[in-house]
């Protein structure tokens, strides 16, 4: 990372999201749940607003000004998020509901047509249910078969072991880049030179990376990438799932019906083109204006330096956390992972530490975080997570570190 | 204590770290485990029945899990003794909530009617009008 990248100015930022001057159980919010969603600033809610009093009208239909004006916007949409993301064009972008939508798509457009048995996809353990599940019910119903590149110690992927797992059978890789559990940051750009090597696609889950690093998805050499608007400062209801345009360009629709055609007679259809082939129905029109909007937003500040800010607060808490033999971290070591930590104090179920923490009005998640398999790896039902966005400070965590100290008491 | 902590009273937090009633019965008419697969809290009932076949004259429990599961099994354990099977059945969440003294966040119900769901549910396979392994929540 640059060392010339300035630090964020986060009072100014913070004046940018209302939501932040509200208050939980009367104390000030503490939201430490940005891995799950993020809150939504002016500029954002201003694109919303925007919308709905100005143009809002239904996309590639009508005549009229004010579909004109959707349209053109929604469309630059996908400019915009192409350029986020380092990809060539629209054509490579297409607006899903979210992650999990993006997933489904390519394993039913796909996979489902592509894989049989003898295939394998190859995956990590510390996939989020969104593609763990997802390919586990497609290699089910195509014979195909899930391989998972364990974890080391530190929380790392065994990356001998990927070499060893990744072959001339498999057809997929599917890997998450950011962990949402461990903080892992994992080495996409090396995995997918490892599937190509072997003919396999690559498909980067970057649902938590994409918000708070730059992401680059022709250094990474994906071929497919997914994220959500919701954890990027964006709406909820908007994902993206990025393609390489020739990989999109050969597969089957998803979902078929208005839109996404181009000709249509009682007996046959034929597609329209890319991205749209994969925007059946009404999309989500507004929401993937406001995307467009929390790109520019972020943008204006500076990915590198939100990355650093995150990595920051992330090593803080690690740190703070750690100063205690009861409470357990996991993941890598606190100068190297993305900005969440995930723990858990011994004695004190994470359910139980979130609803103290909530009377101090600190927001984290306990639970699974959608990674249930990875917790039985680590030998636990459920975890708590603090996770860190831009507006978030280091006061912020030393209100969690004293929170969880109460809980401790409490419990002891 | 802090300003909140209301979930916490301490007739949970006493049963939690004290929990009446704990172990396995020997000589248990009724037996059944459940779980919260979305916490990994677990909940095994034992039930002593009367000489009538009816009425619960022991009862006892064992698990593992976050604080309100754990209390919620401690307090119904007392709660259950005397009680006919039909009253056990008849039993609702917000006896639960009532017996508990706590308002619970809805994400926070499913802990607290593990125990009761177990006793539950137990009881009917114990009648004949269920048949399964194990109870969960989800």
């Amino acid at each position: 990372m640059s060392q010339q990248v300035e630090p964020l100015d986060v009072e100014a930022l913070r004046e940018d999201f209302p939501i932040l001057q509200r208050e939980v159980n009367g104390t000030d919010l503490v939201y430490l749940d940005n891995a799950a969603t993020t809150q939504t600033p002016e500029q954002v809610i201003g694109a919303i607003t925007d919308y709905y009093r100005n143009y809002n009208a239904n996309v590639h239909r009508g005549i009229h000004q004010l579909s004109q004006e959707a349209s053109i916007a929604y469309e630059e949409a996908h400019d915009r998020v192409a350029e986020f993301i380092g990809a060539a064009g629209r054509e490579e972008i297409v607006f899903t509901k979210n992650t999990t939508e993006s997933m489904n798509l390519v394993a039913y457009a796909w996979g489902l047509n592509e894989l049989g048995p003898g295939d394998e996809v190859v995956l990590t353990e510390m996939e989020h249910h969104a593609s763990l599940v997802t390919w586990q019910q497609i290699a089910k119903r195509t014979g195909a078969d899930c391989k998972y590149i364990p974890i080391t110690d530190e929380g790392r992927l065994d990356m001998d072991a990927a070499r060893e797992l990744i072959t001339d059978d498999t057809a997929m890789v599917s890997a998450v880049h950011v962990s949402n559990t461990l903080g892992t940051i994992n080495p996409v750009s090396e995995l997918a030179d490892i599937a190509h090597d072997h003919d396999a696609y690559m498909f980067v889950d970057a649902a938590q990376s994409v918000p708070n690093r730059p992401v680059d998805v022709e250094a990474i050499d994906a071929d497919f990438l997914a994220f959500s608007g919701h954890k990027m400062a964006g709406p909820t209801g908007i994902g993206v799932l990025y393609g390489k345009e020739h990989i999109l360009e050969e597969m089957e629709p998803y979902l078929y019906g208005g839109d996404m055609i181009l000709k249509v007679t009682f007996e046959d259809a034929t597609w329209n083109e890319l991205p749209w082939k994969f925007e059946a129905g009404t999309p989500n029109i507004c929401e993937g204006i406001a995307l467009a909007a929390a790109c520019d937003y972020l943008d204006d500040i500076g990915m590198e330096a939100i990355q650093r800010h995150e990595a920051e607060l992330a090593e803080y808490a690690y740190d703070r956390l750690t100063e205690w033999d009861d409470v357990e971290v996991y993941g890598p070591p606190a100068d190297d992972r993305g900005g969440l930590v995930a723990f858990n104090v011994e004695g004190l179920h994470a359910h139980d530490l979130s609803s103290i923490l909530n009377d101090y009005g600190v927001a984290i998640r306990a639970g699974d975080h959608c990674t249930q398999p990875l917790h039985d790896v680590l030998g636990t039902a459920a975890s708590a997570r603090a996770s860190f966005y831009l507006y978030n400070t280091k006061e912020e965590v030393d209100e969690l570190v004293d929170a969880v100290d109460e809980a401790r008491e409490l419990f002891s | 204590m802090g300003p909140g902590t209301d979930m916490y009273r301490q007739q949970i937090l006493d049963h939690y770290k004290n929990p009446r009633n704990y172990g396995e019965l020997e000589d248990a008419d009724i037996e059944h485990v459940g779980e919260n697969p979305m916490c990994g809290d677990t909940i095994k009932m034992f039930l002593k029945l009367a000489d009538d076949g009816d009425t619960i004259a022991g009862v006892s429990f064992i698990g593992d899990g976050c604080a309100i599961s754990q209390a919620s099994a401690s307090m119904l354990s007392g709660e259950l003794r005397g009680k006919s099977l039909e009253e056990v059945r008849g039993m609702e969440r917000e006896d639960i909530e009532e017996m508990l003294g706590v308002d619970l966040s809805p994400m926070r119900v499913k802990c607290a009617v593990l125990a009761e769901k177990v006793a539950k549910d137990g009881i009917a396979i114990h009648q004949g009008d269920k048949d399964l392994e194990e109870t969960t929540t989800e």
